[in-house]
Protein backbone atom coordinates (compact mmCIF):
# COMPACT_ATOMS: atom_id res chain seq x y z
CA UNK A 1 0.00 0.00 0.00
CA UNK A 2 1.23 3.30 -1.13
CA UNK A 3 2.15 5.68 1.45
CA UNK A 4 -0.40 8.60 2.16
CA UNK A 5 -3.01 7.18 0.04
CA UNK A 6 -5.06 6.94 3.15
CA UNK A 7 -5.27 10.37 2.92
CA UNK A 8 -5.92 10.53 -0.65
CA UNK A 9 -9.16 8.44 -0.23
CA UNK A 10 -10.21 10.54 2.89
CA UNK A 11 -9.47 13.75 0.39
CA UNK A 12 -11.77 11.74 -1.94
CA UNK A 13 -14.33 11.08 0.37
CA UNK A 14 -14.19 14.62 1.40
CA UNK A 15 -14.91 15.83 -2.26
CA UNK A 16 -17.88 13.98 -2.58
CA UNK A 17 -19.68 14.66 0.72
CA UNK A 18 -18.80 18.53 -0.32
CA UNK A 19 -20.69 17.59 -3.65
CA UNK A 20 -23.66 15.97 -1.57
CA UNK A 21 -23.95 18.83 0.21
CA UNK A 22 -24.01 21.49 -2.12
CA UNK A 23 -25.46 19.64 -4.50
CA UNK A 24 -28.77 19.48 -1.80
CA UNK A 25 -28.23 23.04 -0.47
CA UNK A 26 -28.30 23.98 -4.04
CA UNK A 27 -31.17 22.15 -4.74
CA UNK A 28 -33.68 23.70 -2.19
CA UNK A 29 -32.24 27.17 -2.21
CA UNK A 30 -31.84 28.49 -5.57
CA UNK A 31 -34.77 30.74 -7.15
CA UNK A 32 -34.71 29.26 -10.72
CA UNK A 33 -35.56 25.84 -11.03
CA UNK A 34 -33.18 24.60 -13.48
CA UNK A 35 -30.58 25.38 -11.19
CA UNK A 36 -32.62 23.49 -8.68
CA UNK A 37 -32.53 20.29 -11.13
CA UNK A 38 -28.73 20.95 -11.64
CA UNK A 39 -28.40 20.61 -7.61
CA UNK A 40 -30.10 17.30 -7.67
CA UNK A 41 -28.57 15.99 -10.19
CA UNK A 42 -25.25 17.05 -8.45
CA UNK A 43 -26.46 15.95 -4.84
CA UNK A 44 -27.32 12.27 -6.71
CA UNK A 45 -23.66 12.14 -7.82
CA UNK A 46 -22.16 12.79 -4.61
CA UNK A 47 -24.62 9.95 -3.53
CA UNK A 48 -23.48 7.43 -5.86
CA UNK A 49 -19.98 8.22 -4.90
CA UNK A 50 -21.31 7.70 -1.14
CA UNK A 51 -22.96 4.38 -2.46
CA UNK A 52 -19.18 3.31 -3.96
CA UNK A 53 -17.26 4.07 -0.79
CA UNK A 54 -20.25 2.00 0.80
CA UNK A 55 -19.09 -1.24 -1.02
CA UNK A 56 -22.05 -1.19 -3.20
CA UNK A 57 -20.81 -0.52 -6.66
CA UNK A 58 -24.02 -1.87 -8.24
CA UNK A 59 -26.21 0.98 -6.53
CA UNK A 60 -23.81 4.05 -7.58
CA UNK A 61 -24.12 2.82 -11.10
CA UNK A 62 -28.23 2.68 -10.73
CA UNK A 63 -28.11 5.94 -8.87
CA UNK A 64 -26.44 7.77 -11.55
CA UNK A 65 -28.61 6.08 -14.11
CA UNK A 66 -32.38 6.44 -12.53
CA UNK A 67 -31.84 9.66 -10.95
CA UNK A 68 -29.49 11.73 -12.73
CA UNK A 69 -30.24 10.27 -16.08
CA UNK A 70 -33.95 9.70 -15.85
CA UNK A 71 -35.35 11.40 -12.98
CA UNK A 72 -33.93 14.46 -13.31
CA UNK A 73 -34.23 14.38 -17.69
CA UNK A 74 -38.05 13.91 -16.61
CA UNK A 75 -38.07 17.18 -14.53
CA UNK A 76 -36.46 19.08 -17.29
CA UNK A 77 -39.48 18.03 -19.79
CA UNK A 78 -41.97 18.78 -16.49
CA UNK A 79 -40.10 22.26 -16.44
CA UNK A 80 -40.01 22.78 -20.06
CA UNK A 81 -44.13 22.34 -20.52
CA UNK A 82 -44.62 24.68 -17.33
CA UNK A 83 -43.53 27.80 -15.75
CA UNK A 84 -42.07 26.54 -12.41
CA UNK A 85 -39.66 29.51 -11.48
CA UNK A 86 -40.61 30.67 -8.25
CA UNK A 87 -42.89 34.13 -8.24
CA UNK A 88 -41.74 37.17 -6.94
CA UNK A 89 -43.09 37.29 -3.21
CA UNK A 90 -46.21 39.31 -3.18
CA UNK A 91 -47.19 39.24 0.39
CA UNK A 92 -45.42 41.29 2.63
CA UNK A 93 -41.77 41.15 3.86
CA UNK A 94 -42.49 39.97 7.31
CA UNK A 95 -44.76 37.55 6.41
CA UNK A 96 -42.24 35.81 4.11
CA UNK A 97 -39.40 36.56 6.21
CA UNK A 98 -41.73 34.63 9.28
CA UNK A 99 -42.22 31.60 7.02
CA UNK A 100 -38.79 31.21 6.02
CA UNK A 101 -37.55 31.53 9.94
CA UNK A 102 -40.41 28.64 10.56
CA UNK A 103 -39.38 26.50 7.87
CA UNK A 104 -35.13 27.11 8.85
CA UNK A 105 -36.27 26.13 12.30
CA UNK A 106 -38.18 23.38 12.10
CA UNK A 107 -35.60 22.20 9.42
CA UNK A 108 -32.53 22.85 11.66
CA UNK A 109 -34.57 21.01 14.78
CA UNK A 110 -35.00 17.86 12.45
CA UNK A 111 -31.45 18.15 11.70
CA UNK A 112 -30.19 18.48 15.08
CA UNK A 113 -32.87 15.99 16.91
CA UNK A 114 -31.94 13.20 14.32
CA UNK A 115 -28.22 13.75 14.21
CA UNK A 116 -28.15 13.29 17.82
CA UNK A 117 -29.76 10.62 17.40
CA UNK A 118 -27.87 8.74 15.19
CA UNK A 119 -24.59 10.16 17.10
CA UNK A 120 -25.30 8.42 20.18
CA UNK A 121 -27.84 6.20 20.06
CA UNK A 122 -26.57 2.31 21.25
CA UNK A 123 -25.81 0.78 17.54
CA UNK A 124 -25.75 -3.17 17.71
CA UNK A 125 -22.37 -4.42 17.10
CA UNK A 126 -22.29 -5.75 13.77
CA UNK A 127 -22.71 -9.67 13.53
CA UNK A 128 -20.20 -11.81 11.62
CA UNK A 129 -21.06 -11.35 7.88
CA UNK A 130 -23.09 -14.09 6.20
CA UNK A 131 -22.51 -12.69 2.50
CA UNK A 132 -20.41 -10.95 0.06
CA UNK A 133 -23.06 -8.17 -1.15
CA UNK A 134 -21.93 -8.88 -4.67
CA UNK A 135 -23.87 -8.61 -7.56
CA UNK A 136 -24.10 -12.16 -8.34
CA UNK A 137 -25.31 -12.55 -4.17
CA UNK A 138 -28.13 -9.55 -5.22
CA UNK A 139 -29.43 -10.89 -8.45
CA UNK A 140 -30.05 -14.44 -6.53
CA UNK A 141 -31.81 -13.14 -3.28
CA UNK A 142 -33.98 -11.02 -6.21
CA UNK A 143 -34.94 -14.20 -7.72
CA UNK A 144 -35.31 -16.31 -4.11
CA UNK A 145 -36.57 -14.61 -1.18
CA UNK A 146 -37.42 -11.06 -2.77
CA UNK A 147 -39.28 -12.57 -5.81
CA UNK A 148 -42.62 -11.31 -4.72
CA UNK A 149 -41.52 -7.77 -4.07
CA UNK A 150 -39.50 -8.06 -7.10
CA UNK A 151 -42.84 -8.87 -9.15
CA UNK A 152 -44.68 -5.85 -7.15
CA UNK A 153 -42.58 -3.37 -8.11
CA UNK A 154 -42.71 -3.53 -11.89
CA UNK A 155 -46.56 -4.36 -11.63
CA UNK A 156 -46.09 -0.53 -9.43
CA UNK A 157 -43.83 0.79 -12.45
CA UNK A 158 -46.35 -0.11 -15.07
CA UNK A 159 -49.25 0.82 -13.16
CA UNK A 160 -47.23 4.40 -12.77
CA UNK A 161 -46.59 4.68 -16.28
CA UNK A 162 -50.15 3.90 -17.49
CA UNK A 163 -52.06 6.20 -15.04
CA UNK A 164 -49.22 8.86 -16.05
CA UNK A 165 -49.69 8.74 -19.92
CA UNK A 166 -53.80 8.93 -18.85
CA UNK A 167 -53.34 11.67 -16.84
CA UNK A 168 -51.12 13.41 -19.01
CA UNK A 169 -52.98 12.70 -21.94
CA UNK A 170 -56.68 13.84 -20.01
CA UNK A 171 -57.91 16.93 -21.20
CA UNK A 172 -56.11 17.41 -24.76
CA UNK A 173 -57.70 18.95 -26.99
CA UNK A 174 -60.32 20.33 -25.28
CA UNK A 175 -58.56 23.73 -25.50
CA UNK B 1 -7.96 10.93 13.69
CA UNK B 2 -9.16 12.26 10.19
CA UNK B 3 -7.98 9.48 8.14
CA UNK B 4 -10.40 6.70 8.39
CA UNK B 5 -13.50 8.93 8.18
CA UNK B 6 -15.24 7.13 5.71
CA UNK B 7 -15.41 3.85 7.61
CA UNK B 8 -17.83 5.73 10.37
CA UNK B 9 -21.18 5.04 10.41
CA UNK B 10 -22.08 8.21 11.97
CA UNK B 11 -20.75 10.47 9.19
CA UNK B 12 -23.54 8.71 6.90
CA UNK B 13 -26.22 9.14 9.40
CA UNK B 14 -25.40 12.73 10.14
CA UNK B 15 -25.23 13.27 6.33
CA UNK B 16 -28.40 11.48 5.81
CA UNK B 17 -30.13 13.80 8.74
CA UNK B 18 -28.71 16.94 6.91
CA UNK B 19 -30.58 15.94 3.05
CA UNK B 20 -33.73 15.29 4.62
CA UNK B 21 -33.70 18.25 6.98
CA UNK B 22 -32.43 20.68 3.55
CA UNK B 23 -35.31 18.16 2.07
CA UNK B 24 -37.98 19.74 4.60
CA UNK B 25 -36.44 23.20 4.24
CA UNK B 26 -37.65 23.08 1.10
CA UNK B 27 -40.77 21.32 0.95
CA UNK B 28 -41.87 24.33 3.39
CA UNK B 29 -40.25 27.15 1.41
CA UNK B 30 -41.30 26.23 -2.24
CA UNK B 31 -43.88 27.34 -3.56
CA UNK B 32 -44.14 25.54 -6.82
CA UNK B 33 -44.97 21.94 -7.42
CA UNK B 34 -41.82 21.13 -9.40
CA UNK B 35 -39.63 22.55 -6.47
CA UNK B 36 -41.79 20.64 -4.13
CA UNK B 37 -40.87 17.45 -5.66
CA UNK B 38 -37.18 18.01 -6.23
CA UNK B 39 -37.05 18.54 -2.45
CA UNK B 40 -39.49 15.19 -1.83
CA UNK B 41 -36.82 13.73 -3.75
CA UNK B 42 -33.66 14.51 -1.32
CA UNK B 43 -36.39 13.22 1.03
CA UNK B 44 -36.39 10.17 -0.48
CA UNK B 45 -32.29 9.84 -1.14
CA UNK B 46 -32.02 10.56 2.48
CA UNK B 47 -33.69 7.06 3.23
CA UNK B 48 -31.96 5.65 0.54
CA UNK B 49 -28.06 6.72 2.31
CA UNK B 50 -29.50 5.73 6.06
CA UNK B 51 -30.12 2.39 4.60
CA UNK B 52 -27.25 2.14 3.29
CA UNK B 53 -25.11 2.99 6.31
CA UNK B 54 -26.64 0.61 8.13
CA UNK B 55 -26.63 -1.73 6.06
CA UNK B 56 -22.83 -1.60 5.94
CA UNK B 57 -22.44 -1.04 9.37
CA UNK B 58 -24.58 -3.40 11.37
CA UNK B 59 -26.20 -5.81 9.27
CA UNK B 60 -24.74 -9.24 8.67
CA UNK B 61 -26.07 -9.41 5.32
CA UNK B 62 -25.40 -7.21 2.96
CA UNK B 63 -27.04 -7.50 -0.02
CA UNK B 64 -31.10 -6.62 1.96
CA UNK B 65 -30.33 -3.06 2.26
CA UNK B 66 -29.13 -2.65 -1.71
CA UNK B 67 -32.48 -4.84 -2.36
CA UNK B 68 -34.82 -1.94 -0.52
CA UNK B 69 -32.44 0.92 -1.67
CA UNK B 70 -33.06 -0.76 -5.28
CA UNK B 71 -37.22 -0.59 -4.21
CA UNK B 72 -36.50 2.92 -3.33
CA UNK B 73 -35.58 4.05 -6.27
CA UNK B 74 -37.85 2.03 -8.05
CA UNK B 75 -40.59 3.68 -6.52
CA UNK B 76 -39.09 7.25 -6.81
CA UNK B 77 -38.89 6.53 -10.59
CA UNK B 78 -42.94 5.55 -10.56
CA UNK B 79 -43.19 8.62 -8.49
CA UNK B 80 -41.87 10.96 -10.44
CA UNK B 81 -43.79 9.81 -13.56
CA UNK B 82 -46.91 9.58 -11.72
CA UNK B 83 -46.25 13.77 -10.16
CA UNK B 84 -44.96 14.88 -13.29
CA UNK B 85 -48.13 13.91 -15.40
CA UNK B 86 -49.95 14.94 -12.77
CA UNK B 87 -48.71 18.86 -12.62
CA UNK B 88 -48.71 18.74 -16.69
CA UNK B 89 -52.42 18.52 -16.13
CA UNK B 90 -52.51 21.06 -13.44
CA UNK B 91 -50.55 23.33 -15.75
CA UNK B 92 -53.13 22.94 -18.33
CA UNK B 93 -56.28 23.62 -16.49
CA UNK B 94 -54.58 26.40 -14.01
CA UNK B 95 -52.08 27.55 -16.33
CA UNK B 96 -49.96 27.64 -13.51
CA UNK B 97 -48.68 25.62 -10.88
CA UNK B 98 -47.94 28.06 -7.73
CA UNK B 99 -49.35 25.95 -4.70
CA UNK B 100 -51.05 29.65 -3.85
CA UNK B 101 -53.24 29.87 -6.77
CA UNK B 102 -54.25 26.39 -6.90
CA UNK B 103 -56.96 27.01 -3.96
CA UNK B 104 -59.94 26.31 -5.27
CA UNK B 105 -60.93 23.59 -2.22
CA UNK B 106 -59.91 26.25 -0.53
CA UNK B 107 -63.07 27.01 2.08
Amino acid sequence: MIPGSDYLVTGIFGLIVATTVGGALLAVLSTRIIRSVTGLALSSVGLAGLYYFLNSPFLALMEILIYVGAVCVTIIFGVMLSEPDEPAPQEKRSHEALWGGVALLVSAAIFWGVARLSLQGRWPAPAAPVGDGSVQAIGISLLTTYSLPFELISLVLFVAILGALTIAHGGRGKE
Amino acid sequence: MIAHLYDRPGVYLVLAAFLLAAGIYGLIRRRTLIGMLISGELIFSAAALNFMALNRFMTPDPTVGQIFVLFIMGLAAAEIAITLSIIIAVYRNYRSIHSKELSELNG
